[in-house]
């Protein structure tokens, strides 16, 4: 439950193309930490290596250490289905299983670990569910296609599933920018709810959202296309927003670009 | 109110000397529109054209049949439906009826996609999943090749090599599962050239076609639910089960469907391969015997007297009728398709 992440000196490559280059970064429990940046500045990819994501992208390759508690994620002798099942993911897109039931949405990832007991999986069910706040909205049709809901409950439903298996980190990956105001602000209230007992790693394309919903805020910046992207500097929040160390990540901040 | 606007379009656009003020500037509009018009008239007329000229040519051939099979139904003496046999010998006396021509279409069709359809899934799902880019690319080459084999070679290969390689395993199942009335003695004298070697030679016949389709739906799977089910934890297998199974399950059915189609008209490969008999067809895959289409084929060089001609004629429609319901049926399931 909850752990802590360090990268340490992380280097990512698409075969020869250098992505992103020397990111070191600590993430404490019980927190939320943003990803902010330009487009192509990789943020998106450093998120993805931290479940082993972007594996599945032919030629991808980390150099460096990604530790969950300590403990390396790439060490040769782990198992990249094994990481990502205590790490949850919600994507840009809400992507339930269209056909599956809502119900059995919420529960796939406790059946791919094995679980077949009725009883549990219901109140697994259940419990994340109200956690996502979509208890309500949907109690009445668990048993219809999770491609039935709307957008905002889509993604809601999404990380229902990915809390359903008490993941020990939850990643988010731009989750509002498919969604309306209205969703999107259902899912920011979430995501201060679900910190008290997740930690939290969020990529935003809105600066606004990134002040409002973390504690600590890392900025990501490339100096020119084709050239790998780096951590600026990560801070608390609120000391990015108004103090920022660097230029670059005060001419983001204001606007200037990006 | 259009003419307005088709004659304000060029005025307002073209800065040039054309368009003084004042003048709404006809010579650019009017030299336009006509020839515009003239080229939609005739792409439309082609369209629509070609359009027409496919449905009319399948009524064309529906009505054919149906006017030349009508006066030999009306002639036969025998239930066409539920007689056994087709004798056409002598045009005052015909009685011909399609009972054991349906059955042997049926259960050799029916055989060849059944043992198709699970090795067109395993192949796709090689294909699409676990294949290596660089062996999948020409392994789905070679799958498709077998589609370009002429059936005239499927059945020389059919009766002449595999016929015989196969001959022990219906031995086998003859003698040991005779019981089940699929594998009980047949109405032929020996084990081979029956339903059962027609079946497996139309099996690798329509196993191209379910295949390509099948690919081809797997492959466009999504990659957002592929990804929904790997961020989850999915092994290779599993995501298969969550996200490639249920986008392409109404894709793999239609391609199934189009292979049992081709499979029931097979002719030239069911002719050579599998024996004609004397006696009734009995609900075994070790029976003999004529399908629509190697009986038309039989008997095509004797289309002398119109009569006896009319009475194949009526199988062919029978045929026809059967291939565009499962053609149908195969749009159907595709076009009724969830995904998302």
């Amino acid at each position: 439950m909850a752990k802590r992440i360090d990268l340490k000196d992380v280097d990512i490559y698409y075969g020869a193309f250098h992505a992103v280059q020397n990111v070191n970064l600590t993430v404490t429990p019980r927190s939320v930490t943003a990803f902010i940046g330009p487009s192509g500045c990789g943020k998106s990819t450093v998120l993805r290596t931290l479940n082993r994501m972007h594996e599945e992208i032919a030629g991808a390759r980390v150099d460096g250490e990604i530790l969950l508690d300590g403990e390396n994620i790439y060490d040769r002798n782990t198992d990249a289905v094994a990481v990502r099942r205590t790490i949850g993911m919600v994507f840009q897109m809400p992507n339930p299983f269209p056909t599956m039931s809502v119900r059995d949405n919420v529960v796939a990832g406790l059946k791919l670990q094995g679980v077949r007991d009725r009883k549990k999986l219901d109140e697994v069910c259940e419990a994340s569910l109200r956690a996502a706040n979509l208890w309500k909205e949907v109690k009445d049709r668990l048993d219809k296609p999770g491609g039935g809901l709307s957008g905002g409950q889509q993604q809601r439903l999404c990380i229902a599933r990915a809390i359903a298996v008490e993941p020990d980190v939850l990643l988010m990956d731009e989750p509002c920018s498919a969604l309306d105001p209205i969703s999107t602000l259902a899912i920011e209230d979430l995501i201060a709810d679900l910190k008290t007992e997740y930690t939290i790693v969020i990529v935003t394309h809105n600066m606004q959202q990134a002040a409002r919903v973390s504690d600590q805020t890392g900025f990501f910046n490339l100096e020119a296309t084709g050239k790998p992207g780096h951590l600026v500097e990560i801070d608390d929040t609120e000391k990015i927003f108004s103090n920022p160390t660097q230029q670059a990540t005060e001419d983001y901040i204001s606007g200037r670009f990006g | 109110m259009s003419e307005r606007i088709d004659q304000r379009a060029p005025s307002e656009t073209d800065s040039g000397p054309a368009s003084s003020p004042g003048v709404p500037a006809p010579p650019p509009g009017t030299r336009r529109r006509p020839s515009s018009r003239r080229g939609e008239t005739i792409f439309r007329s082609l369209t629509t054209g070609s359009g027409v000229l496919v449905v009319a040519a399948i009524a064309a051939i529906g009505v054919f049949l149906l006017i030349q099979a009508v006066p030999s139904l009306l002639a036969n003496q025998a239930d066409f439906l539920t007689f056994p046999s087709f004798n056409t010998g002598d045009p005052d006396n015909l009685a011909f009826g399609i009972r054991d021509i349906f059955l042997v279409t049926m259960f050799s069709s029916v055989f060849a996609l059944v043992l198709a359809m699970p090795i067109a899934l395993g192949v796709a799902l090689f294909l699409t999943n676990y294949a290596p880019r660089a062996l999948a690319r020409p392994f789905a080459y070679i799958v498709d090749l077998l589609a370009a084999v002429p059936s005239i070679i499927y059945g020389l290969w059919g009766i002449l090599v595999l016929a015989p390689a196969i001959l022990p395993i219906a031995e086998w199942l003859n003698a040991n599962l005779g019981w089940i009335f699929l594998f009980a003695d047949g109405n032929l004298p020996v084990l081979s050239g029956t339903i059962f070697t027609g079946g497996v030679v139309l099996a690798v016949m329509i196993l191209p076609i379910v295949t390509a389709v099948t690919r081809e739906v797997f492959a466009q799977t999504p990659r957002f639910q592929i990804e929904a089910a790997k961020a989850l934890g999915a092994t290779r297998w599993e995501v298969i089960k969550m996200a490639t199974l249920p986008y392409g399950r109404s894709g793999y059915i239609a391609g199934s469907m189009l292979g049992l189609g081709r499979a029931l008209g097979e002719t030239i490969a069911v002719l050579i391969v599998i024996r004609a008999s004397t006696s009734p067809m009995g609900f075994s895959l070790f029976d003999g015997g004529y399908t629509f289409a190697s009986l038309i084929a039989s008997a095509a060089s004797e289309f002398s007297q119109p009569l006896p001609t009319g009475a194949y004629i009526s199988a062919g429609l029978v045929l026809f009728v059967l291939t565009f319901i499962v053609n149908a049926l195969a749009r159907l399931i595709a076009g009724g398709k969830v995904n998302g």
